[in-house]
């Protein structure tokens, strides 16, 4: 019995290691170095196709970073590899250091899909519960978690209203809500204002840019050029699975002497019908 | 195993808020009252007879509960995409496995012992006998076999894209092997060359879920099953099932998940 409390605490105090050799002194939060990324093709006699191609990518510590690029660019794609849902044909991708296939690399950052993907038969309160869990947050310390995502999010009052008979927009808080639980180093936003009214998307901004403040990194990608012009530190545009452009906002408007969404038409190759 | 046990929560706690769920329970429950309660003159075969109807309609319910809900499980996280929120966590896909097999099975140890309860305290009043631990080793054989079952249908949810081509083609094999698992051997004896050597290998391969169909120790009274043989079939059960959740681990490890 002794001898299995000793190798119960003695794993656990390597896992604690082990997380604290991963996540230390890190500056580079996210590296993606020559990846590719093929898929089935779903035209006729066309085999495989790329949807990434050898993408090099680097993001700082407290960088908030734009990925942009046209439908069927890829950004969905490289998010979906950097989340361990598709893997790459070839090259690498890591988060704080870790290989992104392995789940511990997911430990300390926050996903929030582009539409709003819940158990419906849970209710807000019991999926954070859920997260959390996975999450291995003490009990009382995530209670207290749940607590601020929801007041954060605005969504206290609905807490134990079933999230299938939430509206739109109260769905996606709530997704914000699960991708906050951790209180995450690192968010991924895949079009985090994607079909929300003005009210919402002014919501997710003010989170975004609180994020911001207190040196949080995010990873996000969006239409809204507007916004991210806006939101952003650093932007990339991703066409046909290539970067053809990455820097600071700033940088990237005076180089090209014209805002953002005229920049991203020039890179598509996009020319207005006269 | 943390993460395995918070899944297996939400498994069960999908289980008991479905409606479909309730409506089989239920009326598993109306008939084994009706039919427990009907004793014609007293007569020890017509109960014997009735006891042996309650305890198939417990055995089927207990497997179309077992199978329909276990098929739908992967699929449906991929079909409604939850799986994309709960895979960007730490969770491995084999912790994913491991808790869907996990709330499957209890969730339906559950409903067995609620349906032997029922059963066990609805004729222990009619007979005046109260043969526990026959109870209990049918009860317990009874939720390795769904532990066989639901690996199984786990390792199919994985391999076939539609829930309900593969609760139907689980239900087949698993009906299939209760009633010919047993004579398998002796029909491959009696078949010379080749295909007698494959259904003997296929006999060897199969878990033989005839094993733990012991409704007799109830219906016939018969004596007890040996505990170390009780306890042999235990871990055969359980290795089958561990075998069947690494085949479906290995299949799901590398499948690509695309939003």
């Amino acid at each position: 019995m002794k001898a299995k409390v000793k190798a119960g605490a003695l794993r656990s105090s390597l896992a604690q290691t082990r997380r604290r050799i991963y996540f230390t002194n890190v500056n580079t939060v996210l590296e993606i170095t020559d990846l590719s990324v093929e898929y089935p093709s779903r035209e006729k006699g066309v085999g495989k196709k790329l949807a990434v191609n050898g993408l090099n990518l680097k993001i700082q510590a407290g960088e908030v970073f734009g990925f942009l690029g046209p439908n069927g660019a890829g950004k969905t794609t490289t998010m979906n590899v950097l989340l361990g849902f598709v893997n790459a044909k070839s090259g690498s991708a890591s988060i704080f250091g870790v290989d992104v296939r392995q789940p511990i690399a997911r430990q300390r950052i926050g996903y929030l899909p582009e539409l709003t993907y819940y158990y419906k038969f849970l209710n807000t309160e019991e999926l954070l519960r859920f997260y959390g869990t996975i999450f291995r947050i003490p009990g009382p310390e995530l209670e207290r978690r749940i607590d601020s995502v929801l007041k954060l999010v605005g969504l206290e009052h609905a807490r134990k209203r079933l999230i299938k008979t939430y509206s739109k927009g109260m769905q996606q808080r709530a997704g914000l809500a699960q991708a906050l639980i951790n209180n995450p180093d690192l968010l991924i936003l895949d079009e985090p204002t994607s079909g929300l009214d003005p009210v919402g998307r002014m919501k997710v901004r003010e989170i975004i840019e609180r994020l911001k403040g207190e040196g949080k990194t995010v990873f996000f990608s969006s239409h809204e050029l507007g916004e991210v012009e806006t939101v952003c530190d650093r932007v990339g545009i991703l066409n046909q699975g290539q970067l053809k452009v990455e820097g600071r906002v700033e940088d990237l408007v005076k180089q090209y002497q014209c805002h953002l969404e005229q920049i991203f038409l020039k890179i598509i190759g996009y020319e207005a019908a006269s | 195993m943390r993460n395995a046990f918070a899944l297996s929560g939400v498994v069960i706690k999908e289980m008991y808020r479905r409606k479909d769920f309730y409506v089989l329970f239920v009326l598993t429950v109306l008939i084994t009252l009706v039919m427990g309660s009907i004793n014609i003159f007293g007569d020890n075969q017509i109960v014997r007879y009735l006891k042996e109807i309650c305890l198939l309609l417990i055995w089927i319910s207990a497997l179309i509960i077992a199978v329909t809900t276990t098929a739908r499980q992967i699929p449906a996280e991929r079909e409604s995409r939850t799986i994309f929120p709960l895979l960007a966590k730490p969770v491995s896909r084999a912790e994913l496995v491991a808790g869907k097999f996990l709330g499957c099975w209890l969730a339906s140890g559950a409903c067995l012992l609620v349906f032997y309860l029922f059963f066990g305290v609805l004729s222990g009043t009619r007979e005046h006998s109260w043969p526990v631990l026959n109870y209990f080793q049918a009860l317990w054989l009874h939720w390795i076999f769904l532990a066989v079952v639901i690996a199984a249908v786990l390792l199919g949810s994985v391999v076939f894209a539609a829930p309900s081509s593969n609760a139907t083609i689980c239900l087949v094999v698993i009906i299939g092997i209760l009633f010919l698992g047993g004579h398998l051997n002796r029909v491959a004896t009696n078949i010379p060359g080749a295909p007698g050597t494959i259904l003997s290998v296929i006999y060897f391969t199969i878990p033989h879920l005839e094993w733990y169909d012991v409704r007799d120790l109830i219906t016939h009274d018969r004596p007890l099953i040996n505990w170390v043989a009780c306890g042999l079939a235990t871990l055969y059960g359980l290795g089958y099932s561990t075998i069947l959740l690494i085949l479906g681990w290995a299949v799901f490890r590398r499948k690509t998940l695309t939003l």
